[in-house]
């Protein structure tokens, strides 16, 4: 089994104040913000790595191969790094200035192409299963998983919050011959809805749907030996027209900040007594529309 | 010169400093106020590879060095200096059985050190005074191929916890009279050897420091760690570097805590309509507070590379003399950039105050540190 795994890095949620926006291209300056690992790719990895020791204790010889794979500036090579030592077997990182200033249409693109060009690289005919995180602490548009999906021609599941591999008929006759079938959860607002579908397909995971595990020191060594691929676009050749700004159909529009301040009024003053500032207030409430 | 961490070693940095946010900052205020030590961590800190960090990987450690060690001790101790001093004596019995002991005893102790079942210690210190090493009175007697121990430790960090204690004894005199040393390892449980007194401290709260009672301990010869006769050298040596580094980054956490919380305090608290942060005598403490910390942070790091790169020298006590006094001044600063609030326990400024008093003492005092570096300089300017 192969498990494809989409990690962004984004800027630190902890230092959203030294962000920058560029305000002729209102993108963030990427490179001037401290990244960290998306905390929903790192949910989307630790699913992966769950479903990998799963199907590798299940039965003495069955593998299961995580790849993490990323499209964002060099400098987060370290993040690859990081998914290697969480537990990935192998990452790869696309990285080319001409990706840059994408929107979700452009990155999804190159993410899709990406994973074409690792089933070709690493000899294969398809993914078992894409995980990705429903949405990123930075841009969290969620499209990106479903759109990648929709490139690869896969089915896909969006805010999914369990997830399971199922042996088709496994009654009796656990594991061989069955077909594996996804089992995936996700919560509406009324219930929780199961899906199941043959694999390979994409899901993109919520944020409850595990506690990602600590990265040990033996897991940084041991990501030592595993293999890190950076790609550019001499490597992928794709058509400079679908991918960074040119490929990118999204434009943003005015910047602004919404004022949150609230301002208070001292009804005693006006009114005199506490009695008379709650009518006050009552009537205030009133012309809101809100109480009888 | 780059002083600048690798790649590797800023990731392993927050790694640790994710487990510390998560599995110590929102416990080590009730552990001092409590006085709990947290043994429940402990396998914790096996899996995080922090118990074993610089053990090869053969003995089932990580495999990597000093300088990875103290970012370990220097991420604990950010949030509990207590605890961090339970896993630096710990390195410390385990560095002293990795560099001198044989094979057997490796195989046998160091995968279960590793994972955090078994707590080690270095046990030198004895009532009669820790400064004078050489005068330690705990008595080891070879008879045929068993030695017959006797004595009594003091001030001993994991005392109530260790499975396995180095013990220093003096086993023997030369032609002057002179203690010739021996360093043993003891295994709880064997008779005669039990945790005497538990101290109650100051600070450091969240680690055992007590008294080891030594009743005819009979130990088998092949618990000898190093050669018989070499206990004075080994004894010097761990404490020497991998002791006096490990302070250092136990302080460097403390110092860092106190930096941390200055700066949140100064821009949070408002005075005259404005925080405090832009009155220039809360300033003038802020940056004495930042100088001494990065000071803190190079001789650290200098001396666990020093050890790294098998180097000696007096870059040890002065790192441990430096920053052990910083720390305190440190902590002085920022309660008192705190006002009332740096003595009240709901904050954390007291805790950084006593735990940087208790490390004063351990691993030799400002006057020692003070001795071996005016010794050094004296020969070599
Ligand atoms: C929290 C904590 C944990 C510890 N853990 C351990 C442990 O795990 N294992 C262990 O073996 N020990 C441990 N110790 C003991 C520590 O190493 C000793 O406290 C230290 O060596 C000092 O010894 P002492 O307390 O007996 O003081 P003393 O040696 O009695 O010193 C008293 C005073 O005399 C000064 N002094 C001594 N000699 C001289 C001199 N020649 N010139 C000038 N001044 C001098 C000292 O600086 C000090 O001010 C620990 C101590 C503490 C506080």
């Amino acid at each position: 089994m192969v498990i494809l795994v989409l990690v962004k890095p984004v800027p630190d949620p902890e230092k959203y104040n030294e962000i920058q926006i560029d305000p002729q291209t209102k993108r963030i300056l990427r490179q001037d913000a401290a990244a960290v690992l998306d905390p929903a790719s790192k949910c989307a990895l630790e699913e992966a790595l769950r479903i990998k020791s799963e199907v590798e204790a299940a039965s003495g010889d069955a593998r299961c191969e995580v790849i993490a794979l990323s499209m964002a500036p060099q400098t987060n090579r370290d993040k690859i790094l990081e998914c290697l030592a969480m537990g990935a077997d192998a990452g790869y990182l696309l990285s080319d200035p001409a990706f840059g200033g994408a929107d979700t249409y452009a990155t999804s693109y190159v993410l899709a192409e990406g994973a074409k060009a690792i089933l070709a690289a690493e000899e294969l005919d398809a993914f078992d299963l894409i995980i990705a995180g429903n949405e990123s602490a930075d841009g969290a548009t969620s499209h990106v998983p479903v759109q990648v999906a929709e490139w690869l021609g896969l089915p896909h599941l969006a805010r999914v919050c369990e997830l399971q591999i199922q042996r088709e008929g496994a009654e009796g006759q656990e594991g061989a011959g069955g077909t594996p079938v996804i089992a995936a959860t996700k919560k509406t607002e009324e219930m929780l809805l199961t899906f199941r579908c043959e694999e390979p397909a994409l899901v993109a995971v919520t944020r409850d749907i595990n506690k990602p595990r600590h990265i040990s020191a033996m897991g940084i060594v041991k990501a030592r030996k595993k293999p890190l691929t950076i790609w550019t676009n001499d490597d992928l050749k794709l058509d400079e027209a679908k991918i960074g700004a040119a490929g990118s159909p999204t434009k943003a529009g005015e910047l602004m900040t919404p004022d949150l301040s609230r301002g208070g009024r001292d009804l005693t003053e006006e009114d005199g007594s506490a009695a008379d500032a709650a009518k006050a207030i009552l009537a205030l409430l009133r012309k809101e529309g809100l109480g009888a | 010169m780059d002083f600048r961490f690798t790649e590797e070693q800023e990731l392993l940095r927050s790694a640790f400093a994710d487990f510390a946010k998560e599995e110590i900052a929102p416990y080590a205020a009730k552990w001092d106020e409590e006085d709990y030590v947290p043994m429940g961590i402990v396998p914790k800190l096996g899996e995080m590879g922090i118990m074993g960090v610089f053990v090869p990987e053969e003995y089932g450690g990580a495999g990597l060095g000093h300088v990875e060690r103290c970012m370990a001790l220097e991420e604990v101790a950010r949030y509990s200096a207590g605890l961090a001093m339970m896993v630096f004596t710990h390195h410390l019995g385990v560095a002293a059985i990795l560099d001198y002991g044989t094979e057997e005893q490796k195989q046998k102790w160091l995968p279960g050190m590793c994972d955090g079942s078994c707590v080690c210690g270095l046990a030198v210190t004895e009532p009669g005074g820790g400064s004078d090493v050489a005068g330690l009175k705990t008595e080891a007697v070879l008879d045929g191929d068993t030695w017959t121990i006797n004595g009594r430790k003091c001030f001993i960090t994991n005392s109530h916890c260790a499975g396995v204690t180095v013990v220093t004894c003096k086993s023997g005199e030369d032609e002057k009279g002179r203690a010739i040393m021996t360093t043993i390892a003891i295994e709880k449980g064997t008779e005669g050897f039990a945790p005497g007194r538990e101290e109650n401290k100051l600070g450091l709260k969240g680690s055992f420091t007590g008294e080891l009672v030594m009743n005819d301990v009979k130990v088998p010869v092949e618990n000898t760690v190093g050669e018989i006769g070499k206990g004075m050298p080994i004894t010097m040596k761990e404490l020497g570097e991998v002791g006096r580094a490990s302070m250092s980054a136990i302080e460097l956490g403390i110092l860092r805590g106190c930096l941390e919380d200055a700066v949140k305090f100064a821009k949070e608290r408002i005075l005259y309509g404005k925080p405090i942060s832009k009155l220039q005598a809360i300033q003038f403490k802020i940056a004495d507070i930042r100088c001494d910390y990065e000071a803190a942070r190079l001789m650290t790091y200098n001396a666990a590379a020093m050890k790294d790169a098998g180097k000696v020298g007096a870059e040890f006590s002065m790192a441990k003399y430096f920053i052990s006094e910083a720390a305190v001044r440190a902590a002085r600063n920022l309660s008192e950039i705190m006002g009332g609030y740096g003595v009240v326990n709901e904050y954390a400024a007291g805790r950084y105050l006593r735990d940087a008093i208790c490390c004063l003492p351990s691993c030799g005092t400002s006057e020692i540190q003070k001795m071996i570096i005016a010794g050094e300089t004296l020969k070599k300017w």
